[in-house]
């Protein structure tokens, strides 16, 4: 039986949702036979290829984010948002309240202990977006993992059910926003 | 015999709902009927002693072709009641999808979490994202009160607060103003400020709050993550206001 193959990413994310998606702990270890990674924090692949699970976890904060977002999006066969980031901008959404140069100026400008004061803007840099979004604004979603972060029995119930060929069904007493 | 009687005398009349037979008194409406029953019909803006208000609309009902807010109808007999379907609940959770994506309910970062009844509904129906675009409006917050604060990012509108304050302690601190989607929660005092209206911590609209609106000062995340209301409890559990409410109150508040 040939592995199915699943990239992660990490957007405007904390890195949270990969830390419990790891707190599977010895259970990564089955969970290995059954799956090999494309482009994931994880290793060192760049770009994602045809796969057969996204995971995305964060929203989205800048031009970058959506570049990735869309890559997945286009190789990957199913796609779940992951965290409560990637469902509904989560608490980088926070900033949503404030002017995007609000932001900037505070940070870079007038923060508290500021030496050299200016916005970066290198064209290495990517934008920020004026406002921080859930990633189903931009691409079709599939499914989505709630919590902040998710449990890792979440992340084995719904990839469990993948691995199985059945329609993923978060069972109620898992399912949790905070 | 004669405590019998008195039982039939005071439920002289009864309605159907999903295949039960439910009691109630003249008056009465198809909620209190059912909960005095002892079945759960779904609500957020409903109160047991509270006028009923019928905004939240999660208590729809089937009776007959027509869906009804069961908080504001009256029971009538041998009616026939349809509560738990799968098509209700489906819309129900559209409903509270609406109330989270209209609002900026960032469960994470709310002191509420766990004793919210708004996240335990959408638990109780299985809602696993908001499905609808963000609004992410912004809101006012008026801190300005010694010892409670108000945070609009999250009031669904519900105008618990609006009708305890105005019917159980006559203060009438809130009330609802603006018109369609500007419709938001205002303070009754010459400032507009909670700082200049008579509301107390001893005041029940203080704490009746479903939502993380309205919150006391200085006391924040102090039940465990496991012993919250809602890792005890489902949302569909009678009686459940008494718990809400105690746990809501702090000591030395």
């Amino acid at each position: 039986m040939s592995k199915l193959r699943i990239a992660t990413t990490s957007l405007a994310g904390c890195f949270g949702c990969h830390m419990s998606f790891l707190d599977m702990d010895e259970r990564l270890v089955e969970f290995l036979e059954h799956v090999e990674f494309d482009r994931s924090p994880l290793n060192d692949i760049k770009n994602c290829g045809p796969c057969d699970i996204g995971l995305v976890e964060g929203g989205l904060c800048n031009g970058d984010n959506v570049h990735v977002l869309r890559e997945f999006r286009a190789n990957c066969r199913v796609l779940i948002a992951v965290g409560a980031c990637a469902i509904n901008g989560g608490v980088p959404a926070m900033r949503n309240h404030f002017d995007l140069s609000a932001c900037l100026e505070e940070s870079y400008l007038n923060g508290i202990g500021v030496e050299n004061p200016q916005i970066p803007y290198d064209a290495e840099l990517p934008l920020l977006l004026d406002k921080v979004h859930p990633i189903h604004e931009v691409v079709r979603v599939d499914y989505y993992l709630p919590g902040c972060p998710p449990s890792p029995e979440e992340f084995m119930s719904v990839l469990g059910d993948l691995l199985e060929g059945r329609e993923p069904v978060l069972p109620k007493k898992l399912l949790h926003y905070d | 015999m004669g405590a019998e009687e008195n039982r039939y005398a005071f439920n002289s009349n009864t309605f159907d709902m999903d295949g039960v037979e439910i009691p109630f008194k003249d008056g009465q409406t198809i909620m209190d009927a059912a909960l005095a029953a002892g079945i759960y019909i779904p609500h957020l803006c409903h109160h047991p002693g509270l006028t009923p208000h019928g905004s939240c609309k999660l208590c729809m009902v089937d009776i007959g072709n027509k869906c009804m807010s069961s908080c504001t109808t009256p029971a009538v007999a041998g009616q026939q009641v349809s509560n738990n379907t799968p098509v209700l609940n489906e819309a129900r959770k559209t409903i509270t999808q609406l109330l989270f994506i209209e609002g900026n309910h960032l469960c994470p970062s709310c002191e509420k979490t766990g004793n919210c009844t708004l996240q335990a509904m959408a638990y109780f129906l299985g809602m696993l994202d908001g499905h609808f675009p963000q609004f992410f409006q912004r809101r006012e917050v008026d801190a300005s009160h010694l010892t409670v604060m108000l945070d609009r990012d999250r009031c669904i509108l519900c105008e618990l607060c609006v009708r305890a304050s105005r019917e159980v302690d006559g203060k009438n601190v809130f009330a609802i103003a603006g018109r369609g989607v500007t419709a938001h929660l205002v303070v009754n005092s010459p400032s507009g400020k909670l700082a200049d209206s008579d509301l107390e911590t001893s005041d029940m609209a203080a704490h009746i709050c479903p939502v993380g609106a309205i919150l006391i000062k200085e006391h924040g995340y102090e039940i465990p993550i496991g012993r919250r209301t809602f890792d005890l409890h489902q949302v569909g559990e009678i009686g459940l206001e008494k718990v809400i409410q105690a746990k809501a109150r702090h000591t030395n508040e």
